[in-house]
């Protein structure tokens, strides 16, 4: 019953992820790429993903602070974020990578610094629910593929 | 070995398809974690077996521990420790593997870099499965060719193929034994399937890793040539001696080829040169060849006033002339100096080259280091250049003499006298064959038009006669009678020249007035029979000046004019120079082309050894075709100089200083003071020593 529930609970949360954009069809592939060789393959990528994700917002964040902005450092950045968002799916996080990048090529600081809390907020708004949807399954299935 | 791990599912035989892209060995690289783990994953998934790092560096030291143990790389193109391309560009050349580049960027111009860097797939994040699916067909298709191509093949084509894949045998020892029998059958087929391997597989495929032909690199190749003897030279010789690994014998027939034909447009360029000095008067076809030889000078020079800007590059020219002397025509100066200290400095030869005249006798004495004495004495001529352009010249007259070696050595010893004397004669005649060429450039603007014209003849004949022919440019116009003007005569003369450097055109001197260089040229042809080896001086000066790019530049032109004013007779010793030269004079060229084009905007640039790279680039234009120089506006400089020392090399190689060519000694003195001026900074010496083999024509004689 409950873990039926649960398992529900988790199928619904994760529809939602993707009927938001949080998530994107990379995502499936990564739940796709776990197996019993691997179990724990999606949680240790998307591990590595908040991690990484947490050092280049400092990184960008220090990066804007500066008096003359070095903007390629900053483009450097958000091309790696970019990158990893795009390959876990976070497909939020991407989007407003792209946007960033735009800004970072015109020079634009008002535009980065806008980007910058834009994208501060996705990501947590999907590291959260990521952590959510871990804990049920923590809880009690593995996620339906 | 690979193929036991291939052939994981079945034989190879026909169905190497069916068992290779299992277990096939990927490295992949990226370095971003969340991206490589993804990836890694990915890989596995397709069965293919994986190994990751996330420095750039890493992998290469692991591709080049053993190239054999991978078969296919995935690398990212944004890397904190190196550019993806230039990985991408390395074990293409190195190891001859399949690279796929990756990026989250889709950007065209990246995937056409990519492509054009020689990768065989770009793959765009996130990647797919379904792509990765399929990157083995990268791999096969290699092989393929490569097998089918080299039948030699080396067996680390073969090996890395994982052999028997084609389905030559299904067993790897079979295929290996092929491969061996293959092997031991030719040795010229093995060296080209080598060769293939190498580049890229097989000749057939596209995609051939590029060998860029650094100034080094150049050099060396120079030098080897001029070890065998041009005519000798054979590219599997050229291979040995060189000793580059990763260089394919193709790489080296190519870029011989190039070169020959560089020589050749030299030479030509002597001697139309060398033409227009006999017309003017003073002539020989030896002239010619100083021409070439100066041209090379010139056309270092040229290239670097080219660079200096677009004024100074005017005057410049005759500078670059100078400039490329030094380098290569570290001897032409030599001879321009004497050549133009010949003509009785105390026409035009206001500048430097009076100095440089005199600078000879001194010079001569034999010092093949002398480039960079030369040089040194240039700097200082150079700075008499600002002082006083038009200080007579005659010094130069003195060079003449100076035999190659010696000239710089004089040359040397004649900017530091001359150096004093400032200002205008001798600083410039000495060290300055530059310094008069840059005053005179600065004067001339025009100059470096000529030389630029020279410079376009120079290279389409790196042989001497091509130099003659630029040389010849610059000292029919000498011959007009710039004498007295010395720069600004230049000026006049390059209407001379230009008809003579215009033919070159394979320079762009069209910007500058021909006449200028061509003035100069003369010049130094006509007066190169004295020294062509002042002219070398003082385009090692100028060379030098190269150091103080700006002032090399200017020098150059100076030297030109200088040249030019040295007047024919060292053009004559030129010519011999000049075939020394020519090598160096290719280089020039090609710079002189480059700083030609760029016309002055590339002065500024590279002066400075940056553009060495673009020399090479340019030099290697240069063989292929003088145009080439245009387009190194940026690295005009060191382009130059880079050329200019390439040229050196050739010049070098060219000993064949054309006694003939009073004139176009001169006119190589030009080239090869700019080149010189240019390798002066980068390779003095080498243009010293080549160019010293020029028999210092006597500047008297040319007078």
């Amino acid at each position: 019953m409950d873990v039926v529930k649960l398992q529900k609970q988790l199928v619904d949360y994760r529809a939602s992820l993707y009927h938001e954009a949080f998530l994107d069809e990379q995502f499936t592939q990564l739940q796709e790429l776990q197996d019993e060789n691997n179990p724990d393959f999606v949680v240790e990528v998307v591990s590595l993903f908040f991690e990484d994700s947490e050092r280049l917002l400092n990184e960008l964040a220090k990066a804007l602070e500066q008096q003359s902005i070095d903007f390629k450092r900053v483009d450097a950045h958000v091309h790696q974020l970019k990158g990893s968002s795009s390959s876990i799916g976070a497909q939020r996080v991407q989007k407003v990578c792209i946007t960033f990048r735009n800004y970072c090529e015109e020079q634009n600081v008002e535009g980065c610094l806008k980007c910058l809390q834009q994208v501060k907020h996705e990501y947590s708004l999907v590291k959260t629910k990521l952590e959510t949807m871990f804990k049920i399954l923590a809880a009690g299935g593995s996620i339906p593929m | 070995m690979a193929v036991e791990e291939k052939m994981g599912g079945s034989n190879g035989e026909d169905g190497g398809k069916d068992w290779f892209p299992l277990g096939m060995r990927v490295l992949a690289v990226d370095d971003d974690p969340i991206c490589l783990k993804v990836l890694e994953n990915l890989l596995r998934k397709c069965q293919y077996h994986v190994t990751t790092t996330n420095q750039a560096i890493t992998a290469l030291k692991m591709l080049r521990e053993n190239r054999n143990k991978y078969d296919l790389v995935i690398s990212d193109v944004n890397m904190p420790d190196m550019d993806g391309f230039k990985l991408l560009e390395l074990v293409g050349l190195e190891m001859d593997l399949p690279v796929i580049m990756l990026s989250a960027h889709s950007d065209t111009k990246l995937v056409m870099k990519g492509i054009t860097h020689g990768a065989c797939d770009y793959l765009l994040k996130p990647v797919r499965i379904e792509e990765l699916k399929n990157i083995w067909q990268h791999v096969v298709r290699r092989k393929k060719t490569d097998s089918k191509d080299q039948i030699k093949a080396p067996n680390q084509d073969k090996a890395r193929a994982g052999n028997g894949e084609f389905g030559q045998t299904s067993t790897g020892s079979s295929d290996q034994k092929v491969n061996k029998k293959r092997k031991d059958q030719s040795e010229d087929e093995e060296e080209e399937g080598e060769d293939n391997g190498h580049e890229n597989d097989d000749p057939s495929t596209q995609k051939k890793p590029r060998v860029v032909w650094s100034v080094e690199l150049h050099r060396k190749f120079v030098a080897a040539v001029n070890q065998l003897g041009l005519d000798k030279a054979v590219p599997k010789k050229i291979l040995d001696l060189m000793n580059v690994e990763g260089l394919t014998r193709e790489n080296v027939a190519s870029h011989l080829q190039k070169y020959r034909l560089y020589l050749k447009r030299l030479s030509s360029v002597a001697t139309q040169q060398a033409n227009m000095a006999a017309a003017l008067g003073s002539k020989d076809p030896s002239y010619l060849r100083m021409s070439s030889l100066d041209g090379f000078g010139d056309f270092r020079t040229l290239t670097g006033p080219g660079r200096l800007s677009s004024a100074s590059l005017s005057s410049y020219q005759p500078a670059g002339m100078f400039g490329r002397l030094n380098s290569s025509a570290a001897l032409s100066l030599r001879g321009i100096s004497s050549g133009v200290i010949q003509q009785g400095h105390s026409q035009t030869l206001n500048n430097s080259i009076n100095g440089l005249g005199k600078i000879q006798p001194a010079v001569l004495p034999a010092n093949q280091n002398q480039n960079g004495t030369l040089f040194q004495g240039i700097p200082t001529s150079i700075e008499l250049n600002q002082l006083s352009q038009n200080k007579s010249t005659n010094h130069f007259g003195e060079f003449n003499r100076v035999n190659d070696p010696n000239v710089f050595g004089v040359a040397t010893n004649f900017f530091d006298a001359r150096v004093p004397g400032g200002s205008s004669s001798n600083s410039l005649s000495t060290a300055s064959g530059n310094p008069l060429l840059l005053q005179a450039n600065t004067q001339q603007t025009h100059t470096s038009g000529s030389f630029g014209n020279q410079s376009s003849h120079g290279v389409a004949s790196l042989n001497q006669e091509s130099f003659d022919m630029g040389v010849r440019g610059s000292s029919n116009f000498l011959d007009h009678g710039r004498c007295s003007e010395n720069w600004q005569g230049a000026v006049q003369l390059s209407s001379f020249p230009s008809s003579s450097l215009s033919t070159s055109e394979a320079f762009n001197h069209e910007q500058l007035p021909p006449n200028n260089l061509q003035e100069n040229l003369s010049w130094t042809s006509s007066h190169v029979s004295n020294s062509p080896i002042d002219l070398s001086s003082s385009m090692a000066n100028s060379a030098r000046l190269d150091d103080s790019r700006g002032d090399m530049q200017c020098q150059v032109g100076l030297n030109n004019n200088v040249i030019q004013n040295m007047g024919y007779t060292a053009k004559q010793q030129w010519g011999d120079r000049r075939h020394d030269y020519n090598g160096n004079l290719n280089n020039s060229f090609s710079r002189l082309d480059s700083l030609i084009s760029a016309s002055g905007a590339m002065m500024d640039q590279s002066n400075a050894v940056t553009s060495k790279r673009t020399d090479v680039s340019l030099f290697s234009q240069l063989s292929g075709d003088a145009p080439y120089v245009v387009q190194h506006p940026e690295g005009e400089k060191s382009a130059f100089d880079a050329k200019l020392r390439s040229n050196e090399d050739y010049l070098f190689e060219q000993t064949k200083p054309q006694s003939g060519f009073s004139q176009n000694n001169f006119e190589s003195l030009e080239d090869i003071m700019s080149s010189m001026i240019k390798q002066g900074q980068n390779n003095e010496t080498a243009l010293m020593d080549g160019e010293f083999g020029f028999d210092a024509y006597p500047l008297g004689s040319c007078i």
